[in-house]
């Protein structure tokens, strides 16, 4: 097969230097399109910016300042917040996912397919609007009389059911051959112990896909905190930055830091499993 | 998410086999594994939507107790003209986002398209975008929008001879602001999205047609286009789901302003509800906007089994 058919537009068999020009332009601005204003936050995270005008990705003044300035209005106890909450959250989300997957996947029973219905249907039900229902159920659960605002559990347990997780792992756990299932249950094993020792260590790359989702989902999380927070003491680190923002004595440069420290988790969990990310973000896709 | 509508029906006969072997247990075990997201969904997803849909047709009085008023707010909401503003913003925005996202999209893709190693770390930088969090990309362009001619973006214009801009502190340009934010998040993930269609086209077909000559053109319009149709229409389902229910953005960058010409439909719903306590028109409002989801949803997943058939 030749080159001009690997691609939709066969550029790699253009290379006369006209083309290598191109295409190394083409790649600059694509870079300095989408990466640019990120390295002008890591630059001005890192430099004395105390004015929108300084903005800038050469440094000129380097300096720690921001990030001591931002320490002294709280960002480490808004990124703790945040941590606790991703961490927290993620860890009912994937349990409270895998268990449901399972009974979708390897059972069959009466009312599956309303139930399955009923899951694809909060897709359609987001946050945003629920936000004003939701934000009184919080201050009372209903039944359990429960009040969650101003609790960074209000923020966690709303979290920890999220129909794409689950849809992700019941595809993928329904290809999990049936051999091993029964053979198991010939030696006795229990519903729970087929499902964590047998079916479970099988989707690894499925709870890959929903572990790194799950964290982007839950660390993106905005109008969720904002109805849930009582004051400041339970803002996550994204909440908190408008609140550093419209500080009058706080320079934009502290806010970059705050900002920074906001993105590096999420980018960091991008970086390390980008083949998980890839992967979840095409097959969710494709199959449909 | 679309992944799965088809399947159950098409698994379903092959298992049934073991299923009647029965030893899987009682009808109880499947249950008890869903119930957590069940009881989770209910609390957080139905109950609000049934209340939702309760206050909608009631005047909330907190502690005073709720008073019928039948279509009242629906009315109110329809007729005011700060709503019918707000939805004919967000109908604009979510458009010209989704629009713009999937053409910008597209294209990235179809240049990022390859195997080397520095098409791969272009895609993954290009990428970012879509991971950082929202508010940090709202706080982000808000400095660069900066309105005085030495803010950063405007330094750019004045580099080919345009602006000053006052972007988001401009009625007149304040929109497009935050539309152009919106693509510049939303084209890497189209992009994405395209390069795995673009992976599962027949690489036989552009074979075929390089053999028979057609020239690059031809065969993006012939052969790689009508490959990518299933991507065009979830990409267009999300995006414009995701445009229609837009708020952080826009709060935090405007937040409905300069004199509401980004107002959207969710911006305003939090000011009735969360600020003003207008929680029955609030409500109208949200269950209007879940309709036009619904709706649209509904519409493009008619058209597209209809396509397949």
């Amino acid at each position: 097969m030749s080159a001009a058919s690997e691609t939709a537009l066969g550029l790699k068999e253009s290379r006369t230097p006209q083309a290598r020009l191109l295409k190394a332009v083409v790649g600059a601005l694509v870079l300095v399109v989408f990466a640019g204003p990120l390295l002008a936050l890591l630059v001005g995270a890192f430099n004395h910016v105390s004015d929108p005008t300084q903005l800038s990705v050469v440094p000129s003044r380097p300096t720690l300042d921001n990030f001591a300035v931002a320490v002294d209005h709280g960002v480490l106890k808004y990124l703790l917040n945040s941590f606790f909450v991703v961490g927290f959250g993620l860890l009912l989300q994937v349990v409270v996912s895998t268990l449901a997957s399972y009974a979708l996947a390897r059972k069959r029973f009466p009312f599956m397919t309303i139930v399955f219905v009923a899951i694809l249907a909060t897709l359609m039900l987001p946050e945003e609007i629920l936000a004003i229902p939701l934000s009184l159920i919080l201050s009372d659960l209903p039944v359990l009389h429960i009040n969650l605002i101003g609790t960074l559990a209000g923020i966690i347990v709303p979290v920890g059911a999220w129909a794409f997780s689950i849809l992700v792992m019941t595809e993928f756990m329904r290809d999990v051959p049936r051999e091993l299932e029964e053979a198991a249950r010939i030696d006795g094993a229990g519903e729970l112990r087929i499902f964590a020792q047998i079916i479970l260590p099988m989707c690894r790359p499925a709870l890959g896909v929903i572990g790194v989702f799950g964290f982007t989902m839950i660390w993106d999380q905005y109008l969720l905190p904002m109805l849930v927070a009582g004051d400041s003491s339970t803002y996550t680190l994204p909440l908190a930055l408008r609140t550093l923002r419209i500080d009058p004595i706080v320079t934009p440069g502290v806010v970059m830091a705050a900002s920074l420290l906001a993105l590096l988790p999420s980018v960091i969990v991008f970086l390390f499993f980008q083949r998980s990310f890839v992967h979840g973000l095409s097959s969710g896709a494709l199959k449909g | 998410m679309t992944a799965v509508e088809v399947e159950p029906v098409a698994r379903a006969g092959q298992e049934r086999v073991s299923g009647r072997s029965g030893r899987t247990g009682s009808w109880v075990v499947p249950w008890l594994f869903l119930a957590p997201a069940l009881i989770l969904f209910l609390y957080f997803k139905f109950i609000p939507m049934g209340n939702a849909l309760v206050m909608s047709f009631q005047d909330v009085q907190p502690f005073l107790g709720n008073q019928w008023v039948g279509q009242d707010n629906y009315v109110k909401v329809v007729t005011s003209d700060g709503f019918r503003q707000a939805a004919w913003h967000t109908v604009l925005l979510a458009v010209c986002q989704t629009a713009g996202s999937m053409v910008l999209g597209l294209v990235l893709a179809l240049l990022m398209e390859g195997r080397s190693r520095r098409l791969s770390f272009i895609r993954s930088a290009a990428f970012l975008p879509v991971v950082v969090p929202m508010a940090v990309i709202a706080e982000l362009w808000r400095i660069m929008y900066h309105p005085t001619a030495d803010g950063m973006l405007n330094s750019l214009l004045g580099l080919v001879g345009l602006g000053p801009s006052g972007f988001i502190n401009d009625p007149h340009t304040s929109m497009a602001s935050v539309i152009a934010t919106g693509i510049w998040r939303g084209a890497p993930y189209d992009m994405m999205i395209f390069l795995a269609g673009l992976a599962g086209v027949n690489r036989d077909l552009y074979e075929a047609a390089f053999v028979d000559g057609a020239s690059r053109w031809r065969r993006l319009l012939h052969v790689t286009l009508p490959g990518l149709r299933s991507v065009f229409s979830i990409l267009f389902i999300l995006a414009a789901i995701r445009g229609l229910r837009v708020f952080t953005e826009v709060y935090l960058l405007t937040n409905g302003g300069p004199n509401g010409s980004t107002e959207v439909v969710m911006t305003l719903i939090t000011k009735l509800g969360l600020e003003q306590n207008r929680l029955g028109v609030a409500s109208a409002g949200a269950v209007l906007l879940f309709l036009a989801t619904l709706l649209l949803t509904v519409v493009v997943s008619v058209l597209r089994r209809r396509e397949r058939e």
